[in-house]
Order: structure tokens, then C-alpha cells, then sequence
């Protein structure tokens, strides 16, 4: 009779046939004013959901200190986070998931976006916010570690780069 | 292609750095986008930024839908509505432009189309089925690039009802010679596997293929897909158990190229995904876990630097350790291991130390004990997180020794949260523990006002439910009744002297309940003043309705002499008129009630809550009208959760861009790992065991010498030892602890040491001291087995001791064994890769002999093949699932008088013709063809058969059987479907069938169609309904495990049933009863108590606690299924109504 508002965004309990979910459920970067930098999703849910979801928890990691545990429980979500200069990574895992592997995946993407960008800053990633999602897909497919040699991703993206550029060159030419 | 790449390769910083200078083609757009984000940070308001947002909005809304825009523009263009959705800004109209861009857009444009489309729209949207062609033409592009951005696509979504039209192109790209485009493909079918786990059923030996990929970024890829199936099924893929263990041997001895090494260690992720592979597959299997001791040893030992990612390993190879069969070298290892993650400074590892802590306590609460100063300074931590997986652990070993230090620092927590979840959840805890543990009534009463203050409406109503009856229902002494009782008026009484105005409604509506029922205990206090007291909750501003409801039924009880008439006219004068129907009514009833006291003496007599109310939950009194209803054509009743989710489908479709889509989550299991200790009652199973069996004599060969297991029932209970002096002996000095992580199981023996400690050590001592009372001494081993002698509440909750040895084996075992989907497995050096054959024979016990034997002698396969189609089952027992459709021979003389039922009886499969069947009842028939059917309950699966008689003079062709059930799993074992009757013979089809969810009946509905000889197809209907005791099988289980079961379930039901009063003791009896026509197993009966166990066929349990009460039996269920205890409850009734 009464049933909980997140009741219903969480899942389980009265789902008769579990779906099953990629490890990874949601990424979120965004700056230390909060404002959202990059959010990709891969389970599927409502504008509306992700919007509470973005906001709920752009305030509940900025209100945490910098020494604090870079894990929190939310809803029934393990969140992973870490701050490199301005920016917040932030992912979503399962509560029995391996926190720190999940701490590894934001640094791995950090390192390829600063191989990518070189040196990386926050406006990188605000002016050439698709190619970080381009590469954000070489690395994690599905909610998944689709490829964790950094070589291989950046050839990847580079490849399809390059292609661009040709092609630019060409028109230019 | 890749030749230009490659050559153009070195060129390529230069040519990047062409994207921050002016000029470039490419550049104008990225200085639009410029444009729009420096003037967004220029602005100062919130209101400024929208404002200009909506203009950029209007104007790209403006420049999308003119037809002049090229394709070039249109990228800029979506990058900027993408921009816009992330501020948070709608942008819906760019939709269908991004597929639009896709589709036409040159490889670069497509690029972006295809971002904006993973990034707009989400799986269940219905532009996403535009998509389709274009994905389809991309799958087939000579352009690698293309190829990757469709698959890339559709690994991240794609419309579930749309996955057959690409299929064939996703595996055709299994083979692709460019390793990236493999792996993508491998995902795309992981992604299919998840939304739509029958579609990729078919290509499960392409999913080996992948795994045996001579690319090791490929076989990664494939490795999700494996674990996703084994957590489905782990019994399924035991013979792959070398070749994982085979590979991470592989990497962690470095094998792997380098470029898959992360800051120096050798694919951290592989060996992860690894870990977590056999740790499914080693659980509750000795011989398994055997294969995998010594890479896990290996895995250990490498992992020895000091940097995150090793410890990111270690954490997950002690996860294994402790998931699958224990081997005490390695969980010593493994012990210590958790120490120094509990010990590390750094606060990530001493969380992820504190939650390892958790996962293992129950197991060996000496670790617990090993780290509890660290535990206590961890409870005070200024971090809410680490303090909340504290409480967590705390929460686990609980006992009634130490329960009144735990609730009181969970309250504390409970104080400074603001989240409602973990309030929800901290609550529930607490009520949990108040009402197993209690020590004595006072305590119980306040921490449960505290409960329910804190909790205030949101927690979960089953808290004051069952506070209420634990209140009515009373215990076996009624002087401790009343104590009780009366305790809690007074309590209620000075806190509506209070302030009753900030209290939750839902305390008040308990308090108002307790009052009407009990406040006639306490002497001196007169009716009126409690009457004026509730009154006065009438007159609040925030009293919601329902809560006066509670009030005015509550002063009804109460109200006597003229005083109360007088109030009750006034308040009926004041409510009579409210808008609230049911408020109106209680207001007349009081005021009939107050004026009529023999009226009110009959209907409301005092303690009348005492008296059980025999209410028939299963309602089937109503039987017959719902099967009148149902013949007469309404529609079947569907369950809440079914309505919900046909809702969410219904949704699904809906033309709203955004309907209300899927729940947001994870598996189950999470949740409930949350919610309840579920899960980790379950893991912890398998030590708990194997300390039991070595007691028992030794039926297994393991070996616990290293390790003690000292944790037992509850600890210290049945020493009782004062608390201070056990506690001297538990408390290692604080000096010596950091040396003694990990250490040996000393604790308990260690003397105290006399060191002089300073004062705020010494609080943290006695601190620990009483948190850590009753864990760990060495007593509590023997103590297991019975229960009663515990001094903690038993009489106030009978079930649910917080005992240590987990779930039984038997249940983990069993849930899988009469899975009939036994892959194509059969070769079993999955690394030679030689054979692949498609054949699905043998049950699972024997698959791996016949694995083996298939596997040696390679061509026998097809032989084997053949063998099958011509052999009769009873001939070849190993096969019987193979072939389960038998043309039988044509009786000779066909009898038409003799019953149909021995007729077709004689039909039935050899190997199922000793085993009892159900009655064979006729299905349908038309003038050709007779289908009936029968079931046949065998030790680990039921059995559907079918007949199907064709009594015509001509063959019957194509013969085809569908069958579909909500409820039920219906697994046909026939290789071949077209199937012909021949003339005047029966046919007989044998299915499996297993309980997808739980109803009081379950039914199959099911089609067959055939040919006729003139070439005219026939369609019949028919459908198939049998009780659910049929799946039910006894559960057999020790009282310990009951106990830990009990705990981890969260479906409940309670009910009164009747006492069957037969001469001799009523409750034996009636167990008796149940047990024989339900197949229950009685676990154990103590005194006026029994408890019984069963399970559904594929492991489901539910256990059942009774208590003879007031002449009937109480009995309550539990269950991790939903409807399951509802539905065994109706069952029980049934059977003691019949007998």
C-alpha cells in the first residue's frame, strides 16, 4: 500500500525477471561550481530521472571534504568519485562491485584523455566535449571496459580523426 | 586503409593542433559552440542563462528544419543541442535530425549523428526504430569506420524487437579479420544477451569462439558475456573452470603484450573479471574450488604492490576465497589481507577493509575481533560513510549482549542522517534487532519510540505492524504481557503530554492503538484524561485524516460515564460535517458507542486483541465465485506487481518522447544485499558448513586446523561470564594490536596485559568491550544446534537466531541441478577449440563423463547423433533429455472401452513409467487428434508429458507444439520440431517445467498445430493447470541454517491455521499433515514450536515457523520469493481443511 518514490526507480522488488544491467550505470564529469561537463548513461531511464539523479548527487559531492572516502552509498548505488584539479569523475556501480577497480577506470580515462588532449584541462573537455565522449566510447562500450590498452583506444580514435582531418585536408587543398 | 592510416599516423599531432587555430574549416563551428559557452560563463544569473539558451535553442530549432542546411552544418548544429541537453535545457526537436545525420551524413557527420542519438534518446524510445536501416547499411559498409560507429551504436542501444533483422550481419562480424571490429561485435551481442537473453540463445558456441580468440582484447569482450551467464547458471559452465583458471594464470604471469599492462600490472580488468568468473563457479563446489587454489594463491602473491589497482585485485581474490569451497591456507592469506586493508591510512582501503570485514564476519567473527579498536575508531570517524559501513558490520554481529550499545550508536547515526534511504534502511535494522534482542521491556519500548520518531512515515510499515501484534499477541508469560503493556502506555501518556504535535503519524496512529487497547492497565489513570489527551491530537494542524480515524476508534474504546458522552457529542458536532467519509463514520460510532455501553462492551470487548481473528487470507471462500466469474469470461485476476509491470510495458509504447521508463537499477540481489543480509548469510554459507561437517565426523576432507572457527551461535551465551570480565579477556591491549593484524586466532587466550592505559583509550576499550561481548569465544562452537537455551528473546520472536552456518549446501546445489539447459559443451579442452558440436545430451549430473567421452573420441559425435534419433529412451538412460518426443508403436488392438488413462499410461516414457503421474486428463481434440496430458513429479523436476493421438486412418504432419506460461518455464528437450503422428499411433512430448513465479496454481497455455494429408493446417488450443505442490520438495536443513535463512528472507506472511486435535500432540500432527501432502520437511519442534522447511524444484526456499497459540497454530513464512509463502499458506490450508 505504501510504496517509496525510489522504490519505484529501483528495481528488484517487484521485478519478477531481474534485468540485467552493464556494471557500470551512469558517468557523470562535472566542475566544482557543479555545472555538468559530460554525462553518459547506460542504463535507460527518464530526462526526468536523470536530471534528479545528476543534481542529488552534483550536491552530495560537493559537500563532501577532500579527505573523505571517494565511495558513497546512494539509493541502493555504490557512486565512485574523484576530483582531478576542477573536475569531478563520478560512476555508478553496483553495491557488490569492486570499488576500486571502478576508482581505476575514471583514472584510466583521465590518462587517455590527457594522451588525447595532452595535458588535459577542464576546458579541453568543455570546448571538445564529443571527442571526449568519442573516446569515452573506444574505452567504455555498453557500460562495459571495452578496451583497456591505452594504445589501442587512442589508435582507434585516432584513426577516425584522422580520417576527419584527411578529409579536411582534402577540402582544404 | 589502414596503410594510409598508418603512414598518415605520424603526422597526426600537427594535424590535431589544426583545431584551436582560427581559420581551419572545422574551426567556424567550433567557435559557435565557443561563442555559446563563453557567453554562458560570462552570465551572472541562472535567469540570464536561460534566456540566452532558449534563444540558441530557437535558433538552431530554426536552422534544422531548413532545407538549405548542409549536412556539414547539421553536425555543428547537434553538437550544440548536445551542449544544450547537458545544461539541462530540452532540445527534443534535434532529434530526429541526429538519426537524420546518421543516415546521410558522411563518415564524420554520421560520427557525430550517431553521438547525439546514444546521447538523446534512450532504449525504450521509439525514433531509436528509425535508426535501424541506417545501422543495417552501416553493418555492411566496406568502411571499417562506419562498421565501428554501428556497432559502437548498438552496443549502447538498441530496440529490442529489432535484434533478429541485424543479428546475422553482428555475427557475420564474429570473423572479421580487424580485431576492434570482433570485440565490438562480441559486445553488441553482450548487449543483446542482456536486453534479450533468447534471441542470442542459438550462437552460444560462437560466444566460445570469441572466447578463444587468439586477440586477448576480444576474449575480454566475451568474458562479460560469460559472466552474466554463469551468474545465471553457473552449473552450465563448470567444464569452462580450467580454461578460465588456464588463463588468469596466463596473465598474471605476465603472458599478456605489454600494451595491456596498467601501471605495471598485467590487464587488471581481465583478471578481475577473471576472479569474479570462478568465484561463481567455485561456489558451494569442492572440486571446482580445488582447480582454482593455486592461481588464487598465484593472484595473491603477485598483487604485492603498493598501488590501487593491486589492491583493487586483492580485494577481489579474497572475495573469492571466501565465496567459494574455504581452503584454510588461503583464507589465512586472505584474513590477512583484509587486516591490512582495515589498517591502511588510507581511507578508501580502510572502507573497502571494513566492507570485506562485513562480507566475512559471519563467518569468522574472530577477524571482527582481531580489528575492533580499529572498528571503534572507524564508528567515530568524520566521514558519515565510513561510519554507516561500520554500523553495517556492527549490524551483522549483533547479539543480546551487545545489542544496547549497537541500537544506541545506530540511533546516533540515524540522528545526523538526512537521507532517507539509509534512514529507511538504518530503521528497519533497528527494529530488527530491538525485537530479537531486546533485554528487557523498557529498553524495547523507548528504542522503538525512538524508532519510530526517527523513522516517522517513511519507514516501512511492516515495523509498526508488527510492533502492534507483538504487543497484542503477548508472550508466554502474561505478568510480562502486561509489564510490557503497561510500560508502553506510560510512555505514550507523558509523550502526549509533550509536544505530540512533532511525533510522525505513524507513531501517533501506534500510539493512539496502544492507548484504546491498554491504557486500562494503569491504575490511577482515568479514561477521561486519556480521552482528553487524544482529543487534543484531533484539534492539530497536521493530524492527516487517517491518524483521527486511529484517534476516534481509540477513544471509542475508551469512552465511558457522561463525561465521554458529552465529548463525543462535541466532537461529532465538530467532525460530523468533514469531507472524509470514513472520519465521518468513526465520529458517529463513537458517539453511538458512547451512549450505549452494552453495545459497546459487544463490539469492542476489552483485550479482544488477544483473541485471534480467523481470517482466511487466501480467501478461498470465494473459490467458486471466481471460478463462476472466470467461466462466465471475466478476466483472471493478475497480481499487483504483474499489473505494474504490464503498466511499464504498456508505458514503454507510449508516444511521449519520455514515458515513465525502466527502473533505474541492478540485479535483485543488491538490493536485498542492502536491505537485509541476504546475501551475505548466503556466501557466508560455506565455511559455516564445513565447520559443521568436520564436527559431524568428517564427511568432507577439509581441513580447518590453521583456522579456527570459533564463531558459533551467538557467541559467549552460554558461559555467562559477567560482562566486564569477559570483556578483560577479550580486549587485546591497544599496544599490541597493529602487530596482531592478521595474526593468529589467539585472541581469546591472550592474558590481558597490565600496560597503564590513557583515559581516552580506555574508553575506547570498555567500548569494544561491549561491543565485542559474545563474539568469538570458543565455547560457542558446541553450542550449536540448540537454540532454546539462548537467553535472547526467543518467546518475543521464535525464529531467526543470529546464527553463523549458512545456507546448506544442498539448496545451492539444488537450485541448479534440474536445470535442463545443458550447453553444447561437450568439449571439454575448450582451449583445443577442435570440436564444436552442437549436441545437447545427457543430464547435468552426467555431463562430465559423457563430456569427457565425447571429448576423446572426437568422432563419435555424429554417431552418437544418430544413435539418439533412432534409440527408445528407456534403452539409454544418460540420453533421456535429448530425445524427449518418442513415436511410440501403435497399440495393437485398440479398446475403446478401456479407460484412457491406463491406455495412455502405457505410453509413458520407460524411464518415467515407475514414477507416480497425475490423473491423464484430455486437453483438446479435434477429429484427428487427441491431446492429453499428464505430469510426473520426479526428485528434481516435474515433468509435463503430453499424448498426442492421432486416430485418423492418415499421418499427421508438421506437427507443432508452442506452449507459454506467466508462471512457469517450460522447457521443451525437442531437437527437431516438425514431428509427424503417424497413423494410429500416440505421440508423447515431454517437457520440463520449472516455477517462474509462484501462484497458487500455475497453468500453461499452449497451441499445437499440424498438417492434414490434403496439405490443410489445423491450429488447437489448450491449456494446462496444476497445483504448486507439485514443484514444492522437502528442504532439508539444520536448525542453525534455519536460523540464518530465516534472517536473510524478506517476503513474509503470518497466519492462524487450524489445529488438527487427533489424540495425540495436535502440533505433530498437524506438521504430520503438511508434511506428507505437502512434502514438507520438519526441521525441528521444540515444545510449542516447530519449524519447517521446503523448497521450490529449482531451489527456491521457504521456511515456516509455527507456534501453537490459543488452539490454533500461528504460523509465519518466510521466503526470498514474493507470493511464494502466500501461496504455500494457501496450500497448507487446503491440506488441513481436506484432511
Amino acid at each position: 500500500m505504501h510504496s517509496f518514490t525510489f522504490h519505484c526507480v529501483s528495481p528488484s522488488c517487484s521485478d519478477q525477471s531481474p534485468l540485467s544491467f552493464p556494471q557500470m550505470q551512469f558517468m557523470l564529469l562535472f566542475s566544482r561550481q557543479g555545472k555538468l561537463r559530460l554525462q553518459k548513461w547506460y542504463v535507460p531511464l527518464s530526462d526526468k530521472e536523470r536530471k534528479k539523479i545528476s543534481r542529488d548527487l552534483v550536491q552530495t559531492i560537493l559537500a563532501r571534504k577532500p579527505k573523505m572516502c571517494s565511495f558513497l552509498e546512494w539509493r541502493d548505488l555504490k557512486i565512485v568519485y574523484k576530483r582531478y584539479a576542477s573536475l569531478y569523475f563520478c560512476c555508478a556501480v553496483e553495491d557488490q562491485d569492486n570499488e576500486l577497480i571502478t576508482l581505476e577506470i575514471i583514472h584510466r580515462y583521465v590518462e587517455l584523455l590527457d594522451k588525447y588532449f595532452g595535458s588535459v584541462c577542464e576546458l579541453d573537455i568543455i570546448f571538445n566535449f564529443e571527442k571526449a565522449y568519442f573516446i569515452l566510447d573506444e574505452f567504455l562500450l555498453g557500460g562495459e571496459a571495452q578496451e583497456t590498452s591505452k594504445k589501442n583506444v587512442l589508435k582507434a580514435i585516432e584513426q577516425a580523426d584522422l580520417l576527419q582531418e584527411v578529409i579536411h585536408v582534402c577540402i582544404a587543398v | 586503409m589502414s596503410d594510409v592510416v598508418e603512414k598518415t599516423l605520424t603526422a597526426l599531432p600537427s594535424l590535431l593542433s589544426l583545431d584551436s587555430q582560427p581559420g581551419s574549416g572545422k574551426l567556424s563551428s567550433t567557435s559557435k559552440l565557443g561563442n555559446l559557452i563563453r557567453g554562458i560563463t560570462e552570465l551572472t544569473s541562472k535567469h540570464e542563462e536561460e534566456k540566452l539558451i532558449q534563444r540558441e535553442l530557437s535558433s538552431i530549432k530554426e536552422q534544422v528544419a531548413s532545407p538549405n542546411t548542409s549536412m556539414r552544418q547539421m553536425k555543428e548544429l547537434m553538437v550544440r543541442a548536445i551542449y544544450c541537453e547537458m545544461l539541462g535545457y530540452e532540445a527534443s526537436f534535434s532529434y530526429i535530425h541526429a538519426i537524420k545525420l546518421a543516415q546521410q551524413g558522411t563518415v564524420l557527420e554520421k560520427r557525430v549523428g550517431y553521438l547525439a542519438v546514444s546521447l538523446f534518446l534512450n532504449e525504450s524510445h521509439e525514433l531509436l526504430l528509425l535508426l535501424v536501416n541506417t545501422v543495417l547499411k552501416d553493418l555492411q559498409s566496406t568502411n571499417l569506420i562506419e562498421v565501428c560507429m554501428a556497432l559502437t551504436v548498438v552496443s549502447q542501444m538498441f530496440p529490442k524487437d529489432m535484434i533478429p533483422a541485424i543479428l546475422p550481419l553482428v555475427e557475420e562480424k564474429l570473423t572479421h579479420p580487424k580485431e576492434i571490429i570482433r570485440r565490438k561485435a562480441v559486445l553488441a551481442l553482450y548487449k543483446f544477451y542482456l536486453i534479450a537473453p533468447n534471441q542470442v540463445q542459438h550462437i552460444h558456441n560462437k560466444f566460445r569462439k570469441a572466447l578463444c580468440d587468439k586477440d586477448p582484447g576480444v576474449m575480454t569482450a566475451s568474458l562479460h558475456i560469460y559472466l552474466q551467464m554463469i551468474k545465471e547458471n553457473p552449473e552450465g559452465y563448470k567444464d569452462l573452470t580450467a580454461s578460465f583458471v588456464t588463463i588468469l594464470k596466463q596473465v598474471v604471469g605476465g603472458k599478456l603484450p605489454m600494451d595491456f599492462n596498467y601501471h605495471s600490472v598485467p590487464a587488471p580488468w581481465l583478471q578481475i573479471q577473471l576472479l569474479r568468473i570462478l568465484s561463481l563457479l567455485g561456489k558451494d563446489d569442492q572440486s571446482t574450488s580445488e582447480m582454482m587454489y593455486e592461481v588464487l594463491d598465484e593472484s595473491l602473491r603477485r598483487a604485492e604492490m603498493n598501488h590501487n589497482i593491486t589492491y583493487a585485485i586483492l580485494y577481489e581474490c579474497v572475495k573469492s576465497i571466501y565465496t567459494i569451497h574455504p581452503k584454510a591456507e588461503l583464507l589465512e592469506k586472505a584474513a590477512k589481507c583484509i587486516g591490512n586493508f582495515v589498517l591502511s591510512p588510507k581511507i578508501n582501503l580502510k572502507y573497502l577493509g571494513l566492507k570485506a570485514l562485513t562480507y566475512v564476519v559471519q563467518q569468522d567473527a574472530n577477524l571482527a575481533l582481531q580489528h575492533q579498536l580499529t572498528i571503534i575508531e572507524c564508528l567515530d570517524h568524520s566521514d558519515l560513510v565510513i561510519k554507516r559501513e561500520t554500523l553495517e558490520l556492527l549490524f551483522r554481529i549483533t547479539n543480546a549482549q551487545n545489542v544496547t550499545v549497537i541500537v544506541e550508536k545506530m540511533l546516533e547515526f540515524l540522528r545526523l542522517s538526512k537521507d532517507d534511504y539509509t534512514t529507511i534502511d538504518l530503521v528497519g535494522k533497528v527494529a530488527e534487532l530491538a525485537e530479537k534482542y531486546a533485554p528487557d521491556n523498557e529498553w524495547f519500548i523507548e528504542t522503538m519510540n525512538t524508532v519510530f520518531s526517527l523513522g516517522g512515515d517513511m519507514m516501512q510499515p511492516d515495523i509498526p505492524n508488527s510492533f502492534l501484534r507483538l504487543l497484542s499477541e503477548g508472550f508466554d508469560s502474561t505478568e510480562e504481557d502486561r509489564q510490557l503493556r503497561l510500560f508502553a502506555v506510560d510512555s505514550y501518556v507523558s509523550l502526549l503530554q509533550g509536544e505530540p504535535g512533532r511525533l510522525p503519524q505513524r507513531f501517533l496512529q501506534v500510539i493512539s492503538w496502544v492507548l484504546g487497547e491498554y491504557s486500562h492497565l494503569r491504575e490511577g489513570l482515568e479514561p477521561a484524561t486519556t480521552l482528553r489527551l487524544l482529543a487534543k491530537l484531533l484539534d492539530m494542524k497536521h493530524t492527516s485524516s487517517e491518524t483521527k480515524s486511529w484517534v476516534l476508534l481509540a477513544m471509542s474504546k475508551l469512552c465511558e460515564g457522561p463525561d465521554c458522552v458529552s465529548l463525543a457529542q462535541e466532537l461529532s458536532e465538530r467532525h460530523g460535517g468533514s469531507l472524509d467519509t470514513v472520519l465521518r463514520q468513526r465520529v458517529q460510532e463513537l458517539r453511538h458507542l458512547s451512549e450505549d455501553a452494552e453495545l459497546r462492551a459487544s463490539v469492542l470487548p476489552r483485550d479482544a486483541a488477544q483473541e485471534p481473528l480467523e481470517v482466511d487470507s487466501s480467501l478461498s471462500f470465494l473459490d467458486g465465485f471466481v471460478s463462476e466469474a472466470l467461466s462466465a469470461g471475466a478476466a483472471p485476476y493478475k497480481p499487483p506487481h504483474q499489473r505494474q509491470e504490464e503498466l511499464a510495458q504498456a508505458k514503454a509504447l507510449s508516444l511521449e518522447p519520455y514515458g515513465l521508463s525502466l527502473p533505474i537499477s541492478m540485479s535483485s540481489c543488491s538490493l536485498a544485499d542492502r536491505q537485509s543480509p541476504t546475501l551475505l548469510s548466503m556466501s557466508s554459507g560455506l565455511s559455516g558448513n564445513s565447520t559443521d561437517l568436520s564436527h559431524k565426523g568428517g564427511s568432507t576432507t577439509l581441513k580447518l586446523d590453521g583456522v579456527k572457527r570459533v564463531w558459533g551461535k551467538d557467541g559467549y551465551l552460554a558461559q555467562k561470564e559477567p560482562v566486564e570480565e569477559s570483556a578483560q579477556v577479550e580486549v587485546p591491549s591497544p599496544l599490541c594490536s597493529p602487530s596482531r593484524q592478521g595474526g593468529a586466532d589467539s585472541t581469546h587466550s591472550q592474558t590481558p596485559t597490565p600496560t597503564p592505559t590513557p583515559e581516552p583509550e580506555k574508553e575506547k576499550q570498555q567500548l569494544a568491550s561491549s561491543l565485542f561481548v559474545g563474539l568469538g569465544s570458543q565455547s560457542s562452537v558446541c553450542l550449536m544446534g540448540k537454540s532454546e537455551q539462548t537467553p535472547q528473546r526467543f518467546r518475543r520472536k521464535a525464529k531467526g537466531q543470529g546464527s553463523s552456518s549458512g545456507a546448506s549446501e544442498q539448496i545451492s546445489n539444488s537450485h541448479y541441478s534440474t536445470q535442463s539447459t545443458v550447453d553444447n559443451l561437450l568439449c571439454n579442452n575448450l582451449l583445443d577449440s577442435t570440436v564444436t558440436s552442437d549436441l545437447a545430451v545427457s543430464t547435468p549430473e552426467q555431463t562430465p563423463q559423457l563430456s569427457q567421452e565425447v571429448a576423446t573420441t572426437n568422432g563419435t559425435c555424429d554417431a552418437e547423433q544418430d544413435l539418439i534419433e533412432e534409440t527408445d529412451p528407456g534403452n539409454s538412460p544418460s540420453l533421456i533429455r535429448a530425445n524427449s518426443t518418442v513415436t511410440a508403436d501403435p497399440p495393437a488392438h485398440k479398446d475403446p472401452d478401456r479407460p484412457k488413462d491406463s491406455c495412455l499410461s502405457s505410453h509413458l516414457p520407460a524411464e518415467l513409467a515407475g514414477l507416480s503421474h497425475s490423473e491423464i486428463i484430455p486437453l483438446c481434440s479435434s477429429q484427428n487428434l487427441d491431446l492429453s496430458a499428464c505430469h510426473v513429479q520426479k526428485e528434481d523436476a516435474l515433468l509435463l508429458v503430453i499424448f498426442i493421438e492421432n486416430s485418423s486412418d492418415s499421418d499427421i504432419e508438421q506437427m507443432l507444439l508452442q506452449t507459454e506460461s506467466d508462471e512457469l518455464e517450460v522447457s521443451c528437450v525437442t531437437d527437431s520440431p516438425v514431428e509427424a503422428v503417424r497413423s494410429l499411433s500416440v505421440s508423447v512430448y515431454q517437457y520440463s517445467l520449472m516455477v517462474k513465479r509462484p501462484a497458487a496454481h500455475v497453468a500453461l497455455a499452449g497451441t499445437a498445430s499440424y498438417q492434414l494429408p490434403s496439405g490443410e493446417s489445423q491450429v488447437m488450443q489448450f491449456s494446462y493447470r496444476l497445483p504448486l505442490t507439485s514443484f514444492i520438495r522437502p528442504l532439508c536443513v539444520s536448525t542453525e541454517e534455519y536460523g540464518t535463512l530465516w534472517l536473510a528472507f524478506s517476503q513474509d506472511t503470518k497466519q492462524n491455521l487450524a489445529l488438527l486435535n487427533d489424540g495425540q500432540d495436535p502440533l505433530t500432527a498437524t506438521l504430520d499433515v503438511l508434511k506428507n501432502k505437502l512434502q514438507l520437511h520438519v526441521v525441528d519442534i521444540i515444545g510449542a514450536e516447530g519449524i519447517v522447511a521446503c523448497r521450490l524444484l529449482q531451489g527456491q526456499p521457504c521456511l515456516m515457523h509455527c507456534r501453537v497459540h490459543a488452539g490454533s497454530l500461528a504460523v509465519w513464512l518466510r521466503s526470498p520469493v514474493p507470493d511464494l509463502p502466500d501461496c504455500l499458506l494457501y496450500h497448507c490450508q487446503r491440506a488441513l481443511q481436506e484432511h
